[in-house]
């Protein structure tokens, strides 16, 4: 029964979207009222209906309803609790599921929160919404059915990749599907402004939250997805450049780019044009890792199946969407001129600086993770682009960017004086020497990038820190700083928030590459070795059994000058639904250091492969990017950019807030 | 300044931009494409000592050794096999039958010194560069290899 409805719920949300992509554009095109007004009340039956086909599918899922082929294939009984439940979207036709319920979801918030939007932009918006939706759901109907049956009923599941049980990767999908599906708004926002003709700084308005909330969501979920790699893999490393994460990488760094040349539509109504191309684009690039990621076409854990069928659709989807949405532009954007005229030192300057530099980076990311895809397509040679592509293509336009996000915060609009900047970043530019001084003291080696990063970071953050005290007048007048600091929009907290993470990453990401201690070895039972400071007693290895796997467990201490011994158990599982090997590291996550151990096979001779390392300040990474996280949730509840804001009340104090930017 | 003015530094940066990344990709692609080679497509045609390529194929029945964390073993795709050393913990599903794809460089004796061997995700995973090379020496068998 269950699966029956929820077959025939999201065959309800295909008619509804097809309503929903056809009406309210027509009602949008005639001026007519009421066919605009359906957008609204289509967007929340089609919200529903995937809502309750989404809780159909976790019902199978809960109650392991082995007659849905999709269960047996993804779940087994003695799976624990959280895993049946993450397994829901731990598979192809489920993850699709969820992605479609994220779209629904935002095109029911749109018309929820946006009451004050005027009527034929918000039918639109919702229209192409929809039109999305048709797009997704057909995919899922026709080649992803998650709710098919299966005749008869194994009595056990599968089971789900061993590797994917893990509390990290139960929430990382949703995260990252939060962010990619979030950039549809802009995108819809983008593509009905071209029909409208018309984009003006409320526009500008309306559409940033969308991309705050989009932005925030990749960040953790891209966050979420480095983390699990780390410590679940039990490689040591955190990103590898592979085509999955570059495939999530580069919408995040459109976002990011979209985030900063919107507020130059909000506030000087300058490089419009562009803002709706890299709303465009950023779609797009979901779109492309989407298709990437379930074609198959790459193979990787993400790749759950690979149906030429399936591979086929989302690129003829894709080529309708992108191609459809860049058409239009090309023939709506030149007709709309651009705002105000500014100097190249100027806060406009340095976020098309940002831009440039963002999109650079984004097009050569996109280069090296679709090159060998072309190369094999068209000679049939096999290359892969590593690390090393990325890193001498990547770093050299990052470095750049950020000596120019300490700048650029500072810059008054229309026409800035880099020199006085400079002055008052003098003290950010001492940190800068401070910190290389005390890390060549401390380490007295390593690379020139090493220092090169510890440099940045130190620039980035003070420069961060001194941009917000200069705004309370923290040091000029420090009595009434702390009202200043109540009065300050949430929106200028949570920038400097937003870079002081940054600064963060930057920080964990130098330090570990820099100055991580590794070592490889056989150890015996008794033994000790000293990696990075700590010495690492090896106590043993027992067998030991889990709900659904067999374990090796080695039992380590660590401890540092004699000082409290710290408790370290790796192991090496072997699951049996499906029959499968994981390594489970044993972390300990501290903040100046992270001590990480792995256990391997032994050597028969009483003897372990182990592999010890000491990773210093890795944590930052991940702290760093929730510091990004809060500053882009602080910057999304200011009140001046929520989207049931009344409209006359900010153009009044649009005056003042231009202002208050230019005294900074 | 007019908006003429403006346009013209636009498409100048944007111009820089691109100049910027030509060189930056074309100088990363120089020394950062890794070769992907069949133990077969080496018997063909030799890669000079030090280069970085990956090597894929099937790990012979019988030819895994280890000594510490050393592990020497060989690559084959059922017509020719490679020696491989490496040095390190292998990946969960590193098996005697199984398909692998390691990355390294060959030393002057025609040793593969892996630094790296790519771990699968799962025990029916089956690199599709190996699959391929196991297609063109006639040994593919569609369920994997068993």
């Amino acid at each position: 029964m269950i699966a029956e409805l929820g077959q025939f719920v999201l065959v309800l949300a295909l008619v509804t979207a097809l309503f929903q992509s056809t009406i309210p554009l027509i009602g949008a095109h005639q001026n007519n009222t009421a066919m605009m007004r359906f957008a609204g009340n289509a967007a929340f039956v089609q919200f529903a209906a995937l809502t309750i086909a989404f809780i159909c599918l976790t019902i199978g899922y809960v109650t392991s309803d082995f007659s849905i082929l999709n269960v047996v294939n993804n779940s087994h009984s003695l799976k624990p609790m959280l895993y049946k439940v993450s397994g829901v979207w731990g598979n192809h036709e489920g993850s699709l599921l969820l992605w479609v319920w994220i779209l629904a979801l935002f095109g029911f918030a749109v018309a929820a929160f946006g009451r004050n939007l005027p009527g034929s932009l918000k039918a639109r918006v919702l229209g192409i919404q929809g039109l999305i939706g048709v797009g997704f759901l057909m995919f899922v109907l026709f080649t992803s059915n998650p709710f098919e049956r299966i005749d008869p009923a194994p009595l056990d599941g599968n089971g789900l990749n061993p590797l994917l049980q893990d509390p990290g990767l139960a929430f990382h999908p949703p995260f990252l599907y939060l962010g990619y599906v979030g950039l549809s708004v802009t995108f819809s926002f983008a593509v009905a402004a071209l029909l409208e003709g018309r984009v003006d700084p409320a526009w500008a308005r309306w559409v940033r939250p969308w991309t705050l909330a989009a932005w925030a969501f990749l960040t953790v979920g891209l966050a979420l997805g480095s983390w699990w790699a780390y410590y679940e893999l039990g490689w040591g490393g955190w990103w590898f450049w592979d085509p999955v994460e570059n495939a999530a990488f580069m919408p995040w760094l459109a976002a990011t780019a979209l985030l900063h040349s919107a507020i130059v539509v909000e506030k000087r109504d300058a490089l419009k044009n562009w803002t709706i191309l890299l709303a465009i684009i950023a779609f797009s690039l979901s779109l492309l890792g989407t298709f990437l990621v379930r074609s198959g076409v790459l193979n990787s854990v993400h790749a759950f199946a690979s149906d030429p069928a399936r591979g086929v659709f989302i690129l003829m989807f894709l080529i309708f969407v992108i191609g459809g949405s860049l058409l239009l532009y090309g023939i709506r954007a030149p007709a709309m001129k651009g705002g105000g005229l500014f100097a190249p030192i100027s806060r406009e300057g340095a976020l098309v600086f940002n831009n440039l530099l963002l999109s650079t980076a984004t097009a050569t990311v996109l280069l090296g993770t679709l090159y060998p895809i072309f190369l094999d397509a068209f000679t049939g040679a096999k290359v892969s682009v590593g690390p090393p592509f990325f890193n001498s293509t990547f770093l050299p336009l990052a470095i750049p960017l950020v000596i120019a996000m300490a700048i650029g915060a500072f810059l008054p609009w229309k026409r800035g004086d880099l020199r006085g900047v400079l002055s008052r970043l003098k003290f950010a530019l001492i940190a800068v020497l401070a910190i290389i001084g005390v890390t060549w003291w401390i380490v007295d080696d390593g690379p020139i990038m090493s220092f090169v990063g510890m440099g940045l970071f130190a620039w980035l953050f003070t420069g961060a820190f001194l941009e917000w005290a200069g705004r309370i007048k923290l040091f000029q007048a420090p009595t009434g700083a702390f009202k200043r600091m109540i009065n300050l929009p949430r929106s200028a907290h949570g920038m400097t928030l937003a870079h002081m993470g940054v600064a963060l990453v930057i920080l964990g990401i130098t330090a570990s590459e820099s100055w991580q201690s590794e070592r490889l070895g056989i150890m015996t039972p008794g033994e000790t070795v000293t990696v990075g400071g700590y010495e690492f007693l090896f106590k043993g290895a027992e067998a030991v059994a889990g709900p659904n796997y067999e374990a090796l467990r080695g039992s380590f201490i660590a401890s540092k000058n004699g000082g409290k011994g710290i408790e370290m158990w790796p192991e090496q599982r072997v699951y049996t639904d499906p029959p499968m090997e994981t390594t489970e590291a044993a972390i300990r996550p501290m903040l100046t250091a992270d001590l990480y151990v792995v256990i391997g096979d032994a050597d028969g001779a009483g003897g372990f492969a182990t592999r010890i390392y000491h990773k210093p300040f890795i944590s930052w990474i991940w702290l760093g990017s929730f510091v990004m996280f809060l500053g882009g949730g602080l910057s999304l509840s200011d009140r001046r950019l929520r989207v049931g804001a009344p409209r006359i009340k900010q153009s009044a104090d649009r005056p003042k807030q231009a202002a208050l930017q230019g005294q900074s | 300044m007019t908006r003429k003015r403006q346009r013209l530094y636009f498409v100048i940066a944007g111009l820089c931009a691109l100049g910027v990344a030509a060189v930056l990709v074309l100088t990363a692609f120089e020394d950062s494409l890794v070769f992907f080679h069949s133990p077969s497509d080496l018997a063909e045609k030799p890669v000079p000592a030090g280069r970085t390529f990956r090597l894929g194929g099937l790990v012979e029945e019988g030819s895994v050794e280890k000594n510490g964390v050393i592990v020497s073993f060989r690559v084959t795709d059922m017509a020719t096999s490679v020696p491989v050393t490496f040095k390190g913990l292998l990946p969960d599903l590193f098996r005697e039958g199984q398909g692998v794809v390691t990355e390294g460089s060959l030393d002057e004796d025609g040793m593969f010194v892996a630094s790296n061997v790519l771990a699968k995700h799962d025990e029916n995973y089956m690199p599709p560069e190996v699959a391929e090379s196991l297609k063109k020496s006639g040994h593919w068998q569609p369920e994997g290899a068993k």
